[in-house]
């Protein structure tokens, strides 16, 4: 392991499980186990998977107005966010680009932030910065994030505490797991019912072991959890959605509440809502969409895409095999005028030419708890 | 039977006939991760030594398999085509990609023998 790799609490629990190392965000991370990725995606979508996330940022914003200081930085309703509600937001840019996705719950003294590895730095700078004078910024370097995801989670986890099974999809709450005490959400990163959960640095290990005893569940590494959030069609930061795209272009509007939009109450404020609030009303150029293909051959990050007359409309994001349904899929922006569903399309893999179709997402039906 | 091997891991099984079959060693499919699909070349087609004659691709990643003599494709794996996951399973086995008829025999001599690429897995 290269020495400028950070590690994560349950760094040697890893090696002990057999995992296969590779960097990731600036983390030694767990790629695979010993099944691979393929058993452990399946797994994940049938039984309940552990995923080590403790390499993403955990941030708390404290004080009375923190909410409405979140607002500047993000086209998001956080001020009207009731308690122990969790909700998708973004970070944008003054291009109406994004820094970074993120969720944000509001608990009952503060809000407690979770943001990508990669940018975690700039995250915590960028609101030190823009609101650190209108609240309290703080970072969480000794809690420890764990996900336990699948249609099993909830049978696995309620045996720590039964307490869990009122939680509905996006909503959060304190519980003891294991004598720990734990802040869970009701949430995750793979499509399927299931909890993060956050738990002190010194505690993460014993909880992991506590969780792999339940006969549900399997550690899973990295390799299915980008599987399993691509057949959910959900973005990865820095591939389908960076400092170069919109919401509007990342098909990601329904994260921006009414209120937040011109006309809304509490319209714009953050950075880039002109350009944000034109593509509302307006359209984008270039949208993201979903492609799959019937043919076997994987169709990944970078290949063009052509239409019929060979004229270029865009670019593949995001690509593999989907475990789960045995078929290539891919997120790719293409121009707006041929991002209906059901367009045909091509991709060019080397020196072949792939049929596929702009379908709906996510590929694979969600399994959210909605009560 | 003779067995040669590449330091590109990759395994030719040598027929009396003058073919050899061509595969992926266990190093390889175990450093690949899980096989989910495999390009192969086209019968009757002929490569010179170091020529990428197909593509191997793993859930994460796309790898070049290299033609390792000269030759010329007699048959491709069609089982292989269809469960790409032989080459997990069984890569020296049921897993095979291709047969090529060896042009140039003499070539063989320059491969490695089990026991030099056994010393090379343990050098790597």
């Amino acid at each position: 392991m290269s020495a400028d790799l950070l590690t994560t609490p349950l760094h040697a629990l890893h090696i002990e499980l057999g995992a296969k190392m590779v960097p990731f965000g600036g983390y030694d991370m767990p790629v695979q186990y010993a099944t691979g990725i393929l058993a452990e995606h399946k797994h994940t979508r049938a039984a309940a998977g552990l995923f080590d996330v403790s390499h993403m940022g955990q941030v708390l914003l404290k004080g009375a107005g923190a909410d409405a200081a979140l607002e500047t930085l993000v086209p998001v309703d956080i001020v009207d966010l009731p308690v122990f509600k969790q909700r998708y937001a973004l970070f944008t840019n003054a291009e109406g680009g994004i820094l970074d996705d993120l969720m944000v719950t509001r608990r009952a003294d503060d809000l407690f932030v979770v943001v990508n590895a990669a940018c975690k730095a700039q995250d915590i700078a960028h609101m030190q910065q823009h609101i650190g004078g209108l609240c309290t910024v703080q970072p969480l370097p000794d809690q420890a994030l764990l996900a336990l995801q699948g249609p099993q989670a909830v049978t696995a986890l309620s045996r720590l505490n039964a307490g869990v099974q009122k939680l509905t999809f996006m909503t959060g709450g304190h519980f003891e797991l294991d004598g720990i005490d734990c802040f869970l959400t009701r949430s995750g990163y793979t499509g399927e019912d299931g909890f993060e959960i956050s738990v002190p640095a010194d505690k993460a290990v014993q909880l992991a072991r506590a969780l792999l005893a339940q006969p549900e569940v399997k550690p899973i590494g990295l390799g299915a959890r980008d599987t399993l959030r691509l057949e959910a069609g959900l973005c990865l930061y820095g591939h389908d959605i960076d400092t170069t795209t919109t919401p509007v272009e990342g098909s990601i509007t329904w994260a921006i509440q009414k209120v937040r939009r011109a006309g809304g109450a509490r319209a714009g404020g953050y950075p880039g809502a002109s350009v944000i609030d034109a593509q509302l009303a307006q359209g984008a150029a270039r949208k993201r969409v979903g492609l799959i293909s019937t043919e076997r051959m994987p169709v990944r990050e970078g290949a063009r895409i052509v239409g019929q007359d060979g004229q270029d409309l865009g670019i593949v994001t995001s690509g593999s095999l989907g475990p789960s349904i045995n078929q290539p899929v891919a997120l790719a922006y293409l121009a707006s005028s041929h991002a209906a569903v059901g367009t045909q399309v091509t991709a060019l893999v080397r020196d072949k030419r792939v049929a596929m179709t702009v379908t709906t997402l996510p590929f694979v039906p969600n399994g959210y708890y909605r009560g | 039977m003779t067995i040669k091997y590449t330091p590109d891991h990759e395994w030719l099984q040598i027929e009396a006939d003058g073919t050899a079959i061509v595969g992926i060693t266990h190093h390889a499919q175990d450093a690949l991760g899980d096989v989910v699909f495999v390009d192969l070349p086209a019968v009757g087609t002929s490569f010179n030594p170091k020529d990428v004659a197909g593509v191997v691709e793993s859930v994460k990643a796309a790898a070049d398999v290299y033609m390792p003599v000269t030759g010329e494709i007699t048959e491709v794996n069609e089982a292989l085509r269809d469960d790409p996951s032989l080459a997990n399973s069984d890569p020296t086995g049921a897993g095979w990609f291709f047969k090529v008829k060896l042009a140039k025999p003499a070539e063989l001599d320059a491969l490695l023998d089990k026991t030099a690429y056994d010393d090379l897995l343990k050098n790597a």
